[in-house]
């Protein structure tokens, strides 16, 4: 009996391979692009726990000095008073047009570093210990650093995180030019008894708990949930295809099914078999997701760590890896979104009664089940929206945004229902009534797929407003921040001091760009020190300011921070913070800063240069007037011998800054694509599913007089209109979202607000592609309507089926 | 490369000198290596000597409490340079380890620390005398009156000694030759401390008085390949006199050595094949069988003793783990003293 319903279950199938295929694509796109990031998070994530474990240190407190700088000699009075505490010396090293970031460990009371155990290299103590010491770098770095001049020889291996240069503190000592100086300090986790209290030995340092340190995954956080978040977007689209091609394929079995119930089939064991059923397709669907999803992640994996290196500073690796938990998870994804998308046709087969009739409209809806779809839909908005009032954070942002697409999506059918109403009731003509009579006998069949399209679109429209926003205020500010004609950095202290004396004869006005890194609530800090010129009071972009504030800022009365300090720390102009000890400053404005994760400040140089010691003095920016910049920049880089990369002018540095911002969004214009795609998939997937049904309604307009090629034009028509009023619908929830992504996921994920910009020319293009997708997915079943034999359409009235 | 296998592979030669083994057919490669001629000068000999590979300042007490009960102590300090040289900052070749062990009859503790030269978190200063490694130190005004601390997570100890003999120099004038090839050490110890101090423990304070033993010794010249541990004994007995012993389980034979002490300082060394060591009972410890009780014959000297362990477990579970605790001492002689026994895999 089984194999008899099995081989009947599976004889549909064999009829129909372009639904089978259908319903396996759209399981793989649905597995594949949730699988994808998925891959992406979990590469990411794991690279930052390896970075961390093979930095040893992971979970251990630390002490921090608010100056950013601990004095060597607080490091050997803390030990000579118990504590065991292990030194740290972090610091920049820019080669070759890159930073790397030197860490300098004692690697005699460091805990275990997998990271130099694993390198493999053979190195006796002598040489990583003594002068000049040895670096570890990963392959790839260390041949971008071989042939600096004054580093010391370098050791390639694959256990360092990339971008990082380890070594020993007395060797990053000497590299980092900061010789007596400590940036942090790990407390090991065996500390003696009678241990003097912190406030006694070294009052300037806090402890910082291991939670309480803001870590590369703590950051990256929000980063990882919007990519999570579009890629279970993705996957509700991808499953809007499964279940109209259940839906469809339950339908067309409808008489199988009765068939075999009448030849004795018990109803329990056929819907167990289709479950059975659907639960193999699950698995093949999400196998191949799988296999999609890991290709797909593997294109994507470069950009995404590049954006998360340039971003966050985050150690992230190019490669991917299979990892068992992810397989377990994308499958587990596949069966539980196979079954719910299928639920409901299983439940109607589950209930069918033995002698219901093939092909009636099993799943229309009543205006009484609109109004419950608008009720619904109201409710999820006015839940989204009632979570962003009532709580703050990234993730009451999401609800907001999930209650706001959903609610959006449900509103739909029933907002379509009300216009094809109107619609139908201004029609002139027997024709046009019927177009519009038989759209909305069409709508419930396709509104499932008109969701997806409406998802798709208002995902496109408010990502694309928010990136292109992000963009033309990224370049705004570019123009603003980067007023000098030329940017120089000499190689030392001394060579500043002879390029800015060279400079002060050639140029109109030489800037230096003098900056210390210190610690303030517990994250670092970049204070810069400006002089006085016009430069900065007429381009520098504020967003918040009290009166007089350059004047205030270069006479030394006053400090400038940048967004994301002001709004991680809650911070108002007018407010004091308390910097170092002695080093109390009012806040008098606050500046724009995107694009950097880190807090800064901006002072009068004299200040900086009162309160810290060693600030280095090598980057310039150079006012001449434009036309003499490019020779100005030649002859600096004569004069001084200095390489390509030291002398650049403003325009390179725009081109550089934008490109790394573009790479930052190849990632979200890639799933934007794609999701548009998973949309007209399942437009087509829907219209295919109504292809059975149209038939008894297209024979008698057929018989009326209308030719099947204007029927199939109609059919294009029809497709078309309702895509163009889902692409209508679609831009005020797009652009609700674009609003919600920029003021409140951007504040929360990046610490920074964005003004929000409308770009009209990509609604257009958008909707025309939305029109297009609509055409293809229509295009197919039109074809099929105009070739197809009247005798078929005879046939309707012939037997009634 | 893996860092702790490199600190091991430093301090082993360390360790294994640490009792005044000199190994076989080793060379100094550019470090200055023990003459003869040389006349130790006091006080400047309790300091540091930075051109020697090796050298150590090493204590073991034996203690009894105010309640009744024995305990042991041990402070140690190494020096070890992988040049010749000694250097201001991080990059100073002087590197610096310590070892302390607090044993009762019940418990055994053990702490260890590690330090760079030229920073100032370890180091020794001749006059008046300090030896530290972070807050562990052993200091006063001179060699004669010494206070000492260590402490661990579960242990602490606060130790004030005094000694009332001479110093002791091994071999002749303090130039100890460790074997036929003629490697050799500066060797001199103070065997004559009396202690009074305080140790804590998890249960609480504990006044202690007793006696302590200290070895200074600097050489340049590991052991040999071949042999695989030692076991070195430190016994003072009741009638004043002290006799230091060890054995070294090598490939090609053991090799047997001392110095006798009388109760007044006079030393007389002990040459190859005097002292007969035999083990009595073996005890595993730290998943390893060592022999915790020994049979220890001279008999030139008449002695003839058992030396028993205080506590089976007295296991330094530190980078180079080995045994050391003080053990008692019955038979021809009674009294008290410290073992040490490495290389028991």
């Amino acid at each position: 009996m089984r194999r008899a319903i099995l081989a009947a279950l599976w004889s549909h199938w064999r009829r129909h391979p372009v639904q089978l295929l259908t319903l396996l694509v759209g399981l793989a796109l649905a597995t594949g692009l949730w699988s994808a990031v998925q891959a992406i998070n979990a590469e990411a994530r794991a690279s930052y726990a390896r970075a961390e474990a093979q930095m040893g240190g992971a979970g251990l407190a630390e002490l921090h000095a608010p100056s950013g700088v601990i004095p060597l000699a607080t490091y050997v009075a803390l030990r000579r008073a118990g504590w065991q505490v292990s030194p740290v010396l972090e610091g920049p090293l820019r080669h070759g047009g890159r930073v790397f970031t030197v860490m300098g460990v004692d690697l005699l009371t460091h805990p275990p570093l997998p990271a130099i155990a694993e390198s493999g290299a053979d190195i006796a103590p002598v040489e990583a210990l003594g002068a000049p010491g040895r670096l570890f770098a990963r392959p790839g770095d260390a041949a971008a650093l071989a042939g600096r001049d004054g580093l010391p020889p370098v050791v390639a291996t694959e256990a360092v995180p990339p971008g990082l240069i380890l070594t020993d503190i007395g060797a990053a000592e000497a590299v980092l030019g900061r010789p007596g100086e400590v940036s942090r300090l790990l407390v090991l986790p065996e500390q003696p008894l009678g241990r003097a209290p912190l406030n006694e030995v070294a009052p300037d340092l806090v402890e910082v708990a291991p939670e309480g340190r803001a870590d590369t995954a703590r950051l990256t956080d929000s980063f990882h949930l919007n990519l999570t978040a579009f890629g279970f977007l993705s996957f509700a689209v991808g499953l809007f295809i499964v279940h109209g091609t259940v839906g469809l394929a339950l339908e067309q079995r409808r008489g199988m099914i009765r068939t075999l119930r009448a030849l004795g089939a018990p109803l329990g064991t056929i819907t167990r078999l289709v479950a059975a059923e659907l639960l193999a397709l699950a698995l093949i669907g999400g196998l191949a997701g799988l296999a999609l999803g890991f290709l797909l992640a593997g294109l994507l994996l470069p950009d995404v760590s590049a954006t998360l290196r340039g971003l966050y500073g985050a150690p992230v690796e190019g490669g991917l890896s299979l990892r068992p938990g992810w397989v377990a998870s994308g499958l587990a994804m596949a069966v539980a979104g196979t079954l719910a998308a299928s639920a409901a046709s299983l439940g109607r087969l589950a209930r069918m009664p033995l002698l219901a009739g093939a092909g009636s409209r099993a799943w229309s809806l009543r205006p009484r089940g609109w109004r419950m779809m608008a009720g619904a839909g109201l409710v999820l908005i006015g839940g989204g929206v009632g979570a962003i009032a009532l709580f703050d954070g990234l993730v009451a942002g999401f609800v907001f945004l999930g209650g706001l697409l959903m609610g959006g999506a449900l509103l739909l059918p029933p907002a379509l229902a009300l216009v094809l109403r109107l619609a139908a009731g201004r029609a002139r003509g027997l024709v046009a009534q019927w177009v519009w009579a038989d759209m909305r006998a069409q709508l419930p069949g396709i509104s499932l797929a008109l969701m997806a399209l409406l998802l798709a679109l208002a995902a496109n429209i408010g990502v694309g407003t928010m990136v292109s926003s992000f963009r033309l205020t990224f370049v705004g500010w570019l123009d603003q921040r980067l007023v000098s004609e030329v940017y120089v950095t000499a190689r030392d202290d001394a060579q500043g001091v002879a390029v800015a004396a060279w400079l002060e004869t050639r140029a109109d006005a030489v800037l230096p760009i003098r900056s210390a890194e210190i610690r303030y609530a517990g994250a670092p800090l970049f204070v810069y020190g400006i002089v006085d010129h016009p430069t900065y009071s007429e381009n520098w972009p504020l967003l918040d300011a009290l009166p007089g504030v350059w004047d205030r800022v270069v006479a030394g009365d006053g400090i400038l921070i940048n967004e994301q300090l002001a709004r991680r720390e809650g911070i108002t102009p007018g407010e004091e913070i308390v910097l170092a000890p002695d080093w109390r400053m009012e806040v008098v404005g606050v500046y724009s800063d995107y694009g950097n994760p880190t807090g800064q400040a901006i002072t009068a140089l004299d200040v900086l240069l009162r309160h810290v010691d060693g600030v280095p003095n090598q980057r310039f920016g150079v006012r001449v007037p434009p036309d003499r910049a490019t020779a100005l920049a030649q002859d600096l880089r004569a004069a001084f011998d200095l390489p390509p990369r030291a002398v650049v002018q403003q325009a390179g540095v725009k081109a550089q800054s934008l490109a790394i911002f573009d790479k930052t969004f190849v990632v979200t214009g890639a799933l934007n694509v794609l999701t548009l795609g998973v949309a007209g998939f399942a437009i087509l997937t829907s219209l295919l599913t109504l292809w059975t049904q149209r038939l008894p309604q297209i024979a008698p307009v057929w018989a009326l007089g209308l030719t099947r090629a204007r029927l199939a034009r109609l059919e294009l028509l029809r497709s078309v209109a309702l895509a163009a009023m889902t692409a209508v619908l679609a831009l005020p929830l797009g652009l609700v979202l674009a609003w919600a992504l920029l003021a409140v996921i951007n504040v929360e994920a990046f610490g920074w607000r964005l003004p929000m910009h409308l770009f009209p020319l990509d609604w257009l293009r958008l909707f025309a592609l939305a029109i297009i997708a609509a055409l293809i997915a229509a295009a197919l079943p039109a074809r099929r309507l105009g070739r197809l034999p009247p005798a078929q359409m005879l046939g309707v009235f012939a037997n009634e089926r | 490369m893996n860092v702790r296998a490199w600190i091991l592979a430093l301090l082993l030669p360390v360790m294994a000198q640490a009792q005044g083994f000199a190994g076989l057919g080793t060379t100094a490669e550019g470090f200055a290596v023990p003459d003869p001629a040389y006349r130790l000068t006091f006080p400047a000999d309790h300091g540091a000597h930075p051109t020697y590979r090796i050298e150590w300042w090493y204590v073991t007490a034996t203690l009894e409490g105010a309640d009744g009960r024995d305990y042991g102590v041990q402070w140690t300090l190494f020096r070890s340079a992988l040049a010749p040289e000694e250097r201001e900052g991080w990059q100073s070749p002087q590197l610096w380890m310590g070892h302390a062990g607090l044993t009762t009859p019940e418990r055994h503790f053990s702490a260890e620390r590690m330090a760079r030269g030229g920073i100032g978190q370890a180091g020794v200063i001749a006059a008046p005398f300090s030896a530290w490694i972070d807050e562990w130190r052993m200091a006063g005004p001179d060699f004669d009156r010494l206070e000492m601390r260590a402490a661990g997570p579960e242990f602490a100890y606060r130790l004030e000694m005094e000694a009332r003999g001479p110093l002791v120099l091994h071999g002749a004038q303090g130039y100890s030759v460790k074997s036929a090839d003629g490697q050799a050490s500066h060797y001199y110890s103070q065997p004559f401390y009396d202690v009074t101090g305080v140790l804590t423990l998890p249960g609480g304070d504990v006044a202690v008085t007793g006696e302590a033993w200290l070895d200074r010794e600097w050489s340049s010249q590991p052991l040999s390949e071949d042999q695989s541990g030692w076991d070195w004994f430190s016994l003072s007995f009741d009638t004043g006199e002290k006799m230091m012993a060890f054995r070294l389980r090598g490939g090609r034979g053991d090799f047997t050595s001392g110095t006798w002490i009388a109760a007044d300082g006079s030393a007389e060394p002990i040459p190859d094949g005097r002292i007969v060591v035999e083990p009595l009972r073996e005890a595993e410890v730290a998943g390893r069988e060592v022999p915790v009780d020994w049979r220890l014959r001279l008999p030139e000297r008449g002695v003839d003793v058992e030396v028993e362990a205080l506590n089976d477990e007295a296991w330094m579970d530190t980078n180079f783990a080995y045994w050391e605790g003080p053990v008692r001492v019955r038979g021809s002689h009674a009294g008290k003293g410290y073992l040490e026994m490495t290389g028991y895999e």
